[in-house]
């Protein structure tokens, strides 16, 4: 802050801490027209009078002391403008030195385990623990508890994966994040289109679907879809795009189909870069990958 | 005679006690909703996001607000012994007043909001409420100004200094830009903003919910208990340095964040100095029983008053406490903080005014006394009970959350995820549950006994030369 601020910051602080013990004596001090029954002697709505006593004297110390411990905090810390305290401490060294002796700590215990292969590190009880214990502190929130997802939010206990499931595509994901797009057909299927495609997509996955409507739409299928999702609509992981074949769905199987190819579908796994350091997503891609390979 | 305008005075009463009542029943449905989820029926404004301002609103602003600005005028007029200054503009402050309450329940369930914290309300009644403030403050001021007393009596320094600082709190704080009819952008931001927010947020726990219950005590007290305040000299100092100092504690709420060092140790050590000009009002006020200690046990008012001044002398130690950094790092964003708002907000506010409305009642409507002394001792215990099962739960659920957060285990991992401490902490959400509904209930008694006081009705068991002081 400038010198400014700087002064105008320990005047005010001197001046309020003088103060206090200014008004504390000053009013130890005033006289009053002391009555014979030791009030005031003013009185306010009929009977409203109040004493003359002193200050309790260990309120008096009380205060004072808290004063006088006011004044060795703010020589000790940082308080008065810019002047750093004696001790020179900042919050954000506290957070720092705290956070180097966590990391300390969590290197060595991890250098045991992390450069296992991966069939390893997924049988190593600990490395596990410490796995599922980040995995519900950083991804239960969407992924849930048990890992088994929600609407929008993958299961990662089954064995499809949109980004792929490999220990190492699983870090990909969770170090970079994801985004996945679909785009809207509405423009190139119409209405009657959509339908159509609805219609063959279920039909893929065996599940209840009216076969004319699949029929018609199986060229359009080929035509628009199979750029992402394959000829035959088994999904390529390149692009996040899901397997449509195995009766598993991200979103539902219901009308949210129509909805998705008409005016499309985006989902988004936000990056824990920087967030976790390398290590921690080793291990929580480990605890996720543990969850469909033990 | 004075012809002392208590028609206004009635009015406010009666809308604390009601107000009291919708406030707390919404605490208490959130609270059940923190334990059992369930509860709000998957209907938006059903929600703890949008309930939670409106139960916060509700019990400081209609709750407590009815009943400052309702003794306030009672207050003042008695003491300077001179008629309100303007009838007419103290009805204008009531009914604004509840409009601007009305307008709380009509907005906050429905998501407009400013998303600041105890300034929820959008600016259209920002606006209102400042224009009913300064309408307020010019009949109370104005009262004070005709006084036919030489001196202006204690409570009145409280509720002066409370009138003119929400004024200047409210305005500050909510210094905006309109967008449209609704939604408004702060004229702050980042770390400025955060400061303001907490500088309005604390002075309106110091001045609000402290510096104005003060002046309500300071009445009220001496008034039941036929006795002298304490000592002159200390409510001098301490009403001066309690004023001066809560200017400087809201950093604290800001402890370990982007705001600067140096303010977060000026809001630390003030925070600290707070602590005897706090104590200064709880000695005045139990002190003005020496004489009289006897009545603790034969006047249930008196009890719930000693009560009240001691969960007021605990909440000002407990919140010094916690503003020292190393404590804060434990206590913050935890139920202990939740704890402590109660500790102050139900043990303190809402008892002192409960009190006092059982004083205040009898004298507006002419009475003897309340129409059962038995159930204001039955309410004392009930509401006494509430606040322990709240508190103490809230305490344990506090340090054992901030203990499970921070818990790193030898390999340098966290040991709990922060579910494990929500489930952990359910037993203590249900027995919070309880110990509001419990307040609740005593706050129902106190509307029905009432209610039978008004009506001139005279229980079998009053026992009314006890609770009547010197009628007014």
């Amino acid at each position: 802050m400038s010198n400014f601020w700087h002064w105008t910051v320990i005047t005010v602080v001197v001046l309020h801490l003088v103060a206090y013990l200014w008004l504390l004596f000053s009013t130890a001090k005033i006289k009053t027209e002391k009555q014979d029954d030791n009030t005031t002697g003013h009185v306010w709505d009929e009977d409203l009078t109040e004493l003359d006593h002193p200050m309790p004297r260990w309120w008096l110390w009380l205060f004072v002391i808290t004063i006088i411990f006011a004044g060795i905090y703010l020589y000790l810390y940082p308080g008065l403008g810019n002047y750093k305290g004696s001790k020179e401490w900042t919050s954000i060294n506290r957070f720092e030195a705290n956070y180097a002796a966590v990391s300390d700590a969590r290197d060595k215990s991890f250098a045991g385990f992390i450069n296992k292969p991966i069939d390893a590190l997924i049988q190593d009880d600990q490395a596990m623990m410490i796995g599922q214990r980040i995995f519900a502190n950083h991804c239960a929130q969407c992924h849930a508890s048990d890992a088994q997802g929600n609407v929008g939010f993958p299961n990662l206990t089954d064995d499809d994966w949109n980004w792929g499931g490999e220990h190492s595509d699983i870090v990909t994901s969770i170090t970079n994040g994801r985004m996945g797009v679909m785009p809207a057909f509405a423009p190139a299927l119409g209405e009657d289109g959509t339908k159509q495609v609805a219609a063959y997509v279920r039909s893929m996955s065996g599940i209840e679907h009216d076969a004319t409507l699949a029929a018609e739409g199986e060229a359009k299928f080929g035509m628009f879809c199979a750029a992402c999702h394959g000829v035959d609509g088994k999904g390529q992981h390149l692009f996040g795009a899901p397997n449509l074949t195995d009766d598993i769905w991200l979103y539902g199987s219901d009308a949210i189909i129509e909805t998705a190819l008409y005016e499309g579908l985006s989902g988004n796994m936000p990056s824990q870069q920087g967030i976790l350091d390398e290590n921690r997503i080793k291990l929580v891609a480990a605890y996720v990958y543990s969850l469909s390979n033990k | 005679m004075i012809d002392f305008n208590d028609k206004v005075i009635k009015q406010f009463t009666i809308a604390t006690i009601f107000w009291g009542i919708i406030g707390m029943l919404v605490g208490v449905f959130i609270a059940a909703q923190l334990a059992w989820p369930a509860l709000n029926f998957d209907i938006p404004w059903l929600t703890y996001s949008r309930l939670r301002p409106l139960h916060t609103n509700a019990v400081i602003f209609a709750f407590g607000g009815n009943a400052l600005i309702g003794t306030s005028l009672y207050v003042a007029q008695r003491t300077c012994q001179v008629k309100l200054f303007s009838n007419s503009l103290a009805s204008v402050v009531f009914w604004g007043y509840q409009l601007v309450i009305v307008g709380a329940v009509l907005t906050l369930p429905f998501g407009y909001t400013q998303s600041k914290e105890y300034a929820e309300l959008i600016w259209p009644l920002d606006v209102l409420l400042t224009v009913v403030w300064v309408l307020y403050a010019v009949v109370y001021f104005g009262t004070i100004a005709t006084r036919t007393v030489k001196h202006i009596y204690v409570a009145n320094w409280f509720y002066a200094a409370f009138i003119i600082t929400i004024a200047l709190l409210h305005i500050v704080n909510n210094l905006a830009i309109p967008v449209n009819w609704h939604l408004s952008y702060p004229i702050f931001s980042g770390a400025v903003d955060a400061l303001t927010q907490w500088w309005y947020g604390h002075n309106a726990v110091g001045f609000f919910l402290t510096a104005g219950f003060l002046g309500m005590m300071y009445y009220f007290v001496p008034k039941q208990a036929g006795r002298p305040v304490y000592s002159y000299r200390l409510s001098i100092v301490h009403f001066w340095a309690l004023v001066s100092t809560y200017m400087w504690a809201g950093p604290h709420h800001l402890h370990y964040t982007s705001l600067p060092d140096w303010a977060q140790s000026l809001g630390m050590v003030f925070s600290l100095i707070l602590l005897a000009p706090s104590w200064g009002g709880m000695i005045n006020g139990m002190m003005t029983l020496s004489g009289a200690w006897d009545k603790l046990r034969s006047d249930p008012i008196i009890k719930m008053m000693i009560v009240a001044l001691s969960f007021y002398g605990m909440s000002t130690f407990e919140g010094p406490m916690m503003s020292i950094k190393t404590v804060n790092a434990l206590s913050h964003y935890t139920d202990w903080g939740i704890g402590h708002v109660h500790s102050g907000a139900l043990g303190w506010v809402a008892l002192m005014t409960m009190a006092s409305m059982y004083t205040l009642v009898p004298r507006l409507w002419g009475r003897d006394g309340m129409y059962s002394t038995h159930l204001i001792n039955v309410h004392f215990w009930i509401a006494t009970l509430g606040i322990v099962l709240y508190i103490a739960s809230m305490w344990i659920a506090g340090v054992m959350q901030g203990l499970m957060w921070r818990e790193v285990d030898a390999n340098g991992s966290l040991v709990y995820s922060h579910v494990e401490s929500i489930e952990a902490t359910y037993p203590y959400y249900v027995i919070r549950v309880i110990g509001g509904l419990l307040f609740l209930v005593g706050a129902v008694i106190q509307a029905y006994n009432t209610w039978k006081t008004i009506k001139g009705h005279q229980s079998a068991t009053a026992q009314s030369t006890e609770v009547v002081g010197a009628k007014a």
